[in-house]
């Protein structure tokens, strides 16, 4: 499994605020997909109506989702492919393990998939021996840095080109040391020529899937590069890995969503390749794989759907929330310390590897609602996340001080007449202390909030004071 | 029971959990219905324009997603502006090209310079020629459907792709292109890869700046044939 930091959280919080190149990185990509979506949305006029007719159709299938799958795995079937079923990440990657042993497999090449990082495939796969390569060259950058994706879409936008031309002239030892390697097109050039030869050599491919199709048995894969394709079309064996909630029932339905995916994400029209891959080669082809694995994780789905957070399977992985996410665009995906960073991982991580291990994400919101405002999914993010606050506090897993804080703030915001009691005492004495500045830049017991902001001062009087002479007609 | 049995049945019995519902025959019902007949999908209404107009935004869509278009006012014109395209790229008069019943009766001996080599692409074809199924306006999307006539490898392999689509195919929205992919393959049938193409290959990964030519074509040229 990819390294879980995400009990760090803040610890790694700090550390991206401190990181000028993050910082840089960050300040350019988020904003500029954000700005880009909405371009898109604004060029198609029924985009809000797609939203709802998306949501629909995702709520309709997981009401049906086990009558889906079923239908899925029969289309599938009758057009070649085996179908999978992984109830944990264990079961997965030994299916995955067992496919390519079973294909005397020794070179694999890999398009996108979350899920792979979900369920750390690529150490199990190399732990047998297997060369294991990444073709999405953000997924190829950040592989040979033995990193892990910061952003569900670009995942190596943390990187600067001048760290790829090094990452380049430190591995790619048999091209001459003296060539050029000044333009984004010569590295992406360079990438190409090394990434090729693997895609030519490879045993096995594997790649994820943006939606199963119920009608027809067939995966969906969305990307720009191609990669996908020359991942899934040139090997003897293909396996998609896909998740349960990836499932619609219709090509229409798919329609529907891809309509919305890319404009979320890139803010582009389409994405320049879109999949539909349905079995193995068929007599007569001279391309393709002659056999199709489809492989479908539940890895603690299934219980979802049984809880508030049911939404949150309605998910695509289009990336808006976390472009629009200021806590996200402030410090990174690695800061949230597992394979999904943002809202959707805020809401999705403590689900996956509970809240005990993720519960300061749900916490890391400023609950501006942005995220929930873009998802073309409509799930109600901030909501979710308040969920898992109150998970994390009823399980007692909140700090001791916080805890007692929040109890002694219920109490009086429970008793009207304490609570205004109160405020007529200590909202004087700040109004004194702070009279000079006009604001606190340290407070006791609130170092939290005054290490990164001062706190204004109060100006003497209460809401509830100012109010009642309001009403008896006393001028301010 | 075999292992692969366990998990099937572990899964879809833990989704019947959560959901609170059996396999009943009211809900298999509500699937069937929808897959034998889906609901109208909501259809962007520049996808509904007259023909005409269909061609215009097409042309519009893949031009802004830097592939060249041209239109070829019969078939008869396609050869020669193929072997126009390749010499004005610089390119070889050589190009892949599968088992397409419609490319192979094209006159070709207009052009007998060009060079066909048939079959699946490899390694060194520098450019890869099919016929698509089906172009789709809304967004500038060819679609392409992989077999012995346009195998797969063609759109991916070669540095530049040239892809010949008929007027007649030309749809306004995907449903469009749903519906002649059924004609062809059948209701609930796929072949191998149906592949939607809006474009030349492309990255922003190094740098934030866009470059063609990822891993697929660097270029594709689209040629638009009426008539």
């Amino acid at each position: 499994m990819s390294t879980l930091t995400s009990p760090d959280f803040k610890d790694n919080a700090r550390a991206a605020l401190a990181d000028k190149q993050l910082q840089r990185a960050l300040s350019e990509v988020a904003p500029g997909l954000a700005a880009r979506r909405s371009a898109a949305r604004a060029a198609l006029p029924e985009f809000e109506a797609l939203r709802e007719a998306g949501r629909d159709i995702k709520d309709h299938t997981l009401a049906h989702l086990d009558i889906y799958l079923d239908e899925f795995e029969r289309k599938a079937a009758a057009a070649g492919s085996i179908v999978h079923f992984a109830p944990t990440a264990e079961d997965a990657r030994r299916i995955v393990r067992d496919i390519c042993r079973d294909a005397k497999a020794r070179l694999v090449t890999k398009g996108k998939s979350m899920i792979s990082e979900e369920i750390g495939l690529n150490a199990a796969l190399e732990g047998d021996g297997l060369e294991v390569v990444e073709t999405d060259l953000g997924e190829y950058l950040i592989q040979i840095r033995g990193e892990t994706p910061s952003h569900i879409i670009a995942p190596a936008i943390h990187l600067t080109q001048d760290q790829v031309e090094a990452d380049f002239r430190r591995l790619h030892t048999k091209l001459p040391p003296d060539r050029q390697l000044i333009e984004p097109s010569q590295l992406v050039a360079e990438a190409r020529q090394i990434l090729r030869a693997k895609f030519l050599a490879a045993d096995v491919g594997i790649t994820g899937a943006n939606f199963l199709i119920a009608e027809t048995g067939s995966s969906v894969i969305v990307t720009n590069e191609g990669n996908g394709d020359l991942t899934q079309s040139l090997p003897k064996v293909h396996i998609v890995l896909a998740s349960i909630e990836k499932m619609v029932p219709t090509l229409e339905d798919a329609g529907t969503l891809i309509r919305l995916l890319a404009r979320s994400a890139t803010g582009q029209e389409i994405s320049t390749y879109t999949t539909f891959s349905t079995g193995p080669r068929r007599a007569g082809d001279p391309d393709g794989p002659e056999a199709c694995h489809i492989v479908i994780l539940d890895n603690g789905r299934a219980e979802l759907l049984a809880s508030e957070f049911r939404e949150v399977l309605r998910c695509i992985r289009c990336g808006a929330c976390m472009n629009h996410c200021p806590v996200y665009t402030a410090i990174g995906g690695h800061a949230y310390g597992w394979v999904y960073p943002g809202p959707i991982g805020a809401v999705l991580t403590p689900a996956l590897i509970g809240v005990r291990n993720a519960g300061h994400l749900p916490n890391a919101s400023t609950f501006c609602g942005r995220c929930e405002q873009v998802c073309p999914m409509k799930i109600p993010l901030p909501g979710l996340m308040r969920h898992w606050r109150e998970a994390e506090f009823s399980a007692g897993d909140a700090p001791l001080l916080y805890r007692l804080g929040l109890a002694a703030w219920a109490a009086a915001a429970r008793r009207p007449r304490l609570y205004h009691t109160l405020a007529r005492i200590v909202m004087p004495v700040l109004a004194t202390l702070g009279r000079r500045r006009g604001r606190f830049r340290r407070l006791p017991l609130a170092g939290g909030w005054t290490r990164h902001r001062d706190l204004p001062a109060p100006q003497g009087r209460t809401f509830q004071a100012l109010w009642a002479d309001h009403h008896a007609g006393v001028p301010r | 029971m075999s292992r692969a049995t366990d998990g099937r049945d572990a899964v879809i019995h833990k989704i019947r959990a959560a959901l609170g519902t059996y396999d009943s025959a009211a809900r298999r019902s509500t699937v069937a219905s929808r897959l034998g007949a889906p609901p109208p999908p909501l259809v962007p209404e520049r996808a509904k324009q007259a023909s005409e107009r269909l061609r215009g935004l097409f042309r519009h869509y893949l031009e802004g997603q830097s592939a060249t278009v041209i239109e070829a006012a019969s078939a008869a014109e396609v050869p020669t502006a193929i072997a126009r395209f390749l010499r004005g790229a610089n390119l070889p008069l050589r190009v892949r090209v599968g088992e397409d019943a419609y490319l192979a009766a094209l006159a070709w001996g207009a052009e007998p310079s060009l060079e066909r080599r048939k079959g699946a692409a490899v390694g060194d074809d520098e450019v890869g020629l099919s016929h698509a199924t089906a172009a789709v306006a809304e967004t500038g999307t060819l679609v392409l459907a992989s077999g012995a006539d346009n195998p797969v490898t063609l759109n991916y392999l070669p540095e530049t792709h040239i892809v010949v689509v008929e007027d007649k195919d030309l749809v306004g929205g995907y449903e469009g292109a749903w519906d002649k992919l059924r004609v062809r393959f059948g209701r609930r049938a796929m072949p191998r890869t149906v592949n939607f193409v809006s474009g030349p290959s492309r990255t922003a990964d190094i740098g934030g700046q866009l470059v063609m030519g990822a891993h697929g074509p660097r270029r594709l040229c689209v040629i638009l044939v009426r008539g």
